[in-house]
């Protein structure tokens, strides 16, 4: 047992680690993640000692780093993706999209992209445009990927070497804001969950909140506030953005009676529209509300004075909890 | 032009001194004393402007900073080259373009701050607002560049990126097009060598403005840290445009003497001989030794241009310092240009819940 206190991003950068010691084929490749480490230095340290033929600097383009990743994983390579930010992902979107996420289904299942794309997620760090985008609904969309988000230190470590070990395209978003809180974990343990499994991270009986990423922790701080006020909620990190696992949701939703949907993406056709529909169906007869969905609102990310105000916070989920119960 | 990519066009050297070169020098025959004067107290301007960005960014007044510091020289010279119908399209680093460009610095560190994702009326100075996305203004200044064209209009369009830009596919694509339709548009580079941490030789192993000669473009190089030597050739570009002979790709070599931005941290990935190597050709010293050369450094002009950058830099910060908070409703505004049904949905709800706040602190008040 070797327990250790990583933040999110050393965890990552572990993981990494572990990626490349495990399999020759692992290359990570994207803008400044060599010398620099990356600007959030997760790939720090790593191309000092596995050399630039493993930890490849980039020219700055993303349709080039996924175009060319892509290329490297049909002659059997590993690649890991950098994109630097959420916001950059879009002009590498053609190449995820419409051959990355198709190559399996073309091909009849005799080609496989083993791909991970890494994207640093989501607000609240006070960057300036294009830096705090939510995209993730546009991946989820896309029949053929995986998309995948940790929203702690250890699922950040074990998920990213699941991820670098998956046959299929995983797109792995990384809540930036979250970067920095730590946690002490087992790093020679087995992974508890595999990849693509929810993880009930509180108990509760009154409602459910459902979160991923970065919101994870805030439905935790909602949930020990409603303690204060009498109520048991159960938090559950979705972990998986596609497949979800429905099964996990839907059995605390079976408990509870009520369900709330948080995510800093705009709301409109995100992913809680998803959730609420499939839970409607699955637990009709169970609901004693109307799912209820906390996000983003359906504007531009806005500049960083106004985020605190765009975000979802607690006072915000509490609100949907309220608004819940009172059904 | 097409051949003198390996030479960089050179009007001053670094100790002062003029470099004649018939082809160039007539490009900047009515530069005289006080037009050399009036850019030297330009490239002050900026760089007083810049250093003040920096410290309010240090004290907390601003979440960010691109920094300009070196490139005074490839702004000004080139932004003092465009008349005031021509447009420009510019980066996150512009800083000096947008103040030649009437931009006021009171204004300029509203995106910094987060205050707002624009500054100015782009059609005020015709300068956009900075381009986050890198490389993504080389086609916005093509295709406006083809719109001139068709209205028959004698400017020029001017697109600024970096070096690390002409890798994205949007550049490759925009010297496609402009070549395709005789647009006239001038690529400025300001090739400051470095892309955050990625030196300019993983962008391209030859002379960045090689690039455009593939594309069958006009292409030179430029010594960046030579503020005549940069309006003499952007001058030249623009002519080419407003003349309806195309574009052309110019290469200003500079070099970018601090960091990417406020939170990076160049000495991970570059030594600092490399950039003292560079402070002897700073762009600044240059002009001034040339000025003392020609005898046009007066107590009287320094304290004209001290004066200035003192002004500039203190509309900088108070225009920083007491920019209003936007009001959190301000967050649907403007996502529409004609009323939104879910966004004035969003917007009610969102003031109603707001008010039970207001509710609760009168309560506890
Ligand atoms: C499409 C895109 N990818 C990545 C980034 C992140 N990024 C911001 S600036 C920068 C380097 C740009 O280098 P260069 O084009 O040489 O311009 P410079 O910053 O040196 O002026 C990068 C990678 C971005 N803004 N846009």
């Amino acid at each position: 047992m070797t327990t250790t206190t990583l933040s999110l991003g050393g965890a990552l950068n572990a993981g990494l680690r572990r990626a490349l010691e495990h399999d020759r084929k692992v290359v990570i490749m994207g803008e400044d993640v060599g010398r620099l480490g990356g600007v959030f230095r997760v790939t720090d340290t790593l191309q000092k000692d596995f050399g630039d033929n493993r930890v490849i600097d980039t020219p700055l383009a993303e349709s080039g780093i996924v175009g060319a990743a892509f290329g490297m994983a049909l002659r059997g390579y590993r690649p890991v993706c950098e994109i630097q930010f959420d916001g950059f992902v879009y002009p590498a979107f053609d190449q995820i999209v419409s051959q990355v996420a198709k190559i399996h289904y073309r091909t009849q299942g005799r080609v496989t992209a083993p791909l991970t794309i890494r994207i640093p997620f989501g607000g609240g760090i006070g960057a300036v445009e294009h830096h705090s985008e939510s995209p993730e609904a546009y991946f989820v969309h896309t029949a053929g990927l995986r998309v995948v988000t940790p929203s702690n230190p250890a699922d950040a470590f074990h998920m990213i070497q699941q991820a670098v070990a998956a046959d299929d395209p995983v797109v792995f978003f990384e809540p930036k804001r979250r970067y920095w809180d730590k946690a002490e974990f087992d790093v020679d343990a087995e992974p508890d969950l595999p990849l693509h499994r929810a993880r009930v991270a509180r108990e509760g009986t009154d409602a459910t909140i459902v979160a991923y990423g970065s919101v994870v922790p805030t439905a935790l701080s909602a949930a020990s506030i409603a303690a204060d006020e009498g109520h048991s909620l159960e938090v559950i990190d979705l972990r998986s953005l596609s497949p979800i696992d429905f099964d996990t949701v839907e059995a605390s939703v079976r408990k509870t009676g009520r369900l709330v949907v948080a995510h800093e993406a705009s709301t409109f056709l995100g992913l809680g529209a998803e959730i609420a529909a499939r839970i409607s169906e699955r637990c009709f007869y169970q609901l004693d509300a109307p799912v209820l969905r906390v996000g983003g609102f359906d504007v531009p990310y806005p500049p960083s004075k106004l985020e605190r105000h765009h975000l979802p916070d607690a006072d915000r989920l509490l609100d949907a909890v309220d608004r819940s119960l009172a059904a | 032009m097409v051949d003198k990519i390996a030479y960089p066009v050179q009007l001053i050297q670094p100790d002062g001194r003029r470099v004649f070169r018939p082809d160039y020098t007539s490009l900047v025959r009515d530069i005289g004393p006080d037009q050399l004067r009036d850019l030297y107290e330009d490239l002050v301007a900026a760089r007083r402007m810049d250093v003040e960005a920096v410290a309010l960014q240090r004290q907390g007044e601003l979440g960010l900073w691109a920094p300009l510091l070196g490139q005074e020289a490839a702004q000004v010279g080139s932004a003092r080259a465009l008349r005031p119908d021509d447009y420009a399209f510019i980066s996150y680093r512009e800083h000096a373009v947008a103040y030649c460009r009437g931009v006021d610095p009171g204004v300029m560190t509203r995106m910094w701050r987060g205050c707002a994702h624009s500054a100015w009326d782009p059609s005020s100075v015709n300068v956009t607002n900075p381009a986050i996305v890198v490389g993504s203004q080389g086609l916005h200044a093509t295709g406006y560049a083809m719109g001139a064209h068709l209205d028959g209009a004698e400017i020029a369009t001017i697109a600024y990126f970096g070096d690390g830009a002409t890798s994205q596919g949007d550049l490759a694509e925009a010297l496609g097009f402009s070549m395709s339709f005789n647009a006239p548009v001038v690529f400025f580079c300001q090739n400051n060598q470095f892309a955050i941490s990625e030196p300019v030789h993983l962008q391209s192993p030859v002379p960045i403005a090689q690039r455009a000669a593939g594309y069958g473009m006009p292409a030179l190089r430029v010594d960046g840290n030579d503020v005549l030597a940069v309006l003499a050739v952007t001058r030249q570009a623009t002519q080419r445009a407003r003349e309806g002979s195309g574009p052309t790709f110019i290469e200003a070599v500079t070099y970018r003497m601090g960091p990417h931005t406020t939170s990076d941290d160049p000495t991970r990935y570059r030594a600092a001989a490399e950039t003292e190597i560079w402070k002897a050709r700073d762009p600044i010293d240059r002009m001034r030794r040339l000025l003392e050369r020609e005898g046009l450094l007066s107590d009287e002009f320094l304290a004209r241009v001290q004066a200035t950058a003192d002004a500039v830099a203190a509309r900088l910060r108070s225009g920083t310092v007491e920019a209003p908070d936007p009001a959190p409703l301000d967050l649907f505004d403007h996502v529409y240009s004609t009323d939104h049904p879910l966004i004035d949905e969003e917007r009610e709800q969102y003031a109603a819940y707001l008010a039970g706040f207001a509710g609760i602190e009168e309560a506890l008040s």
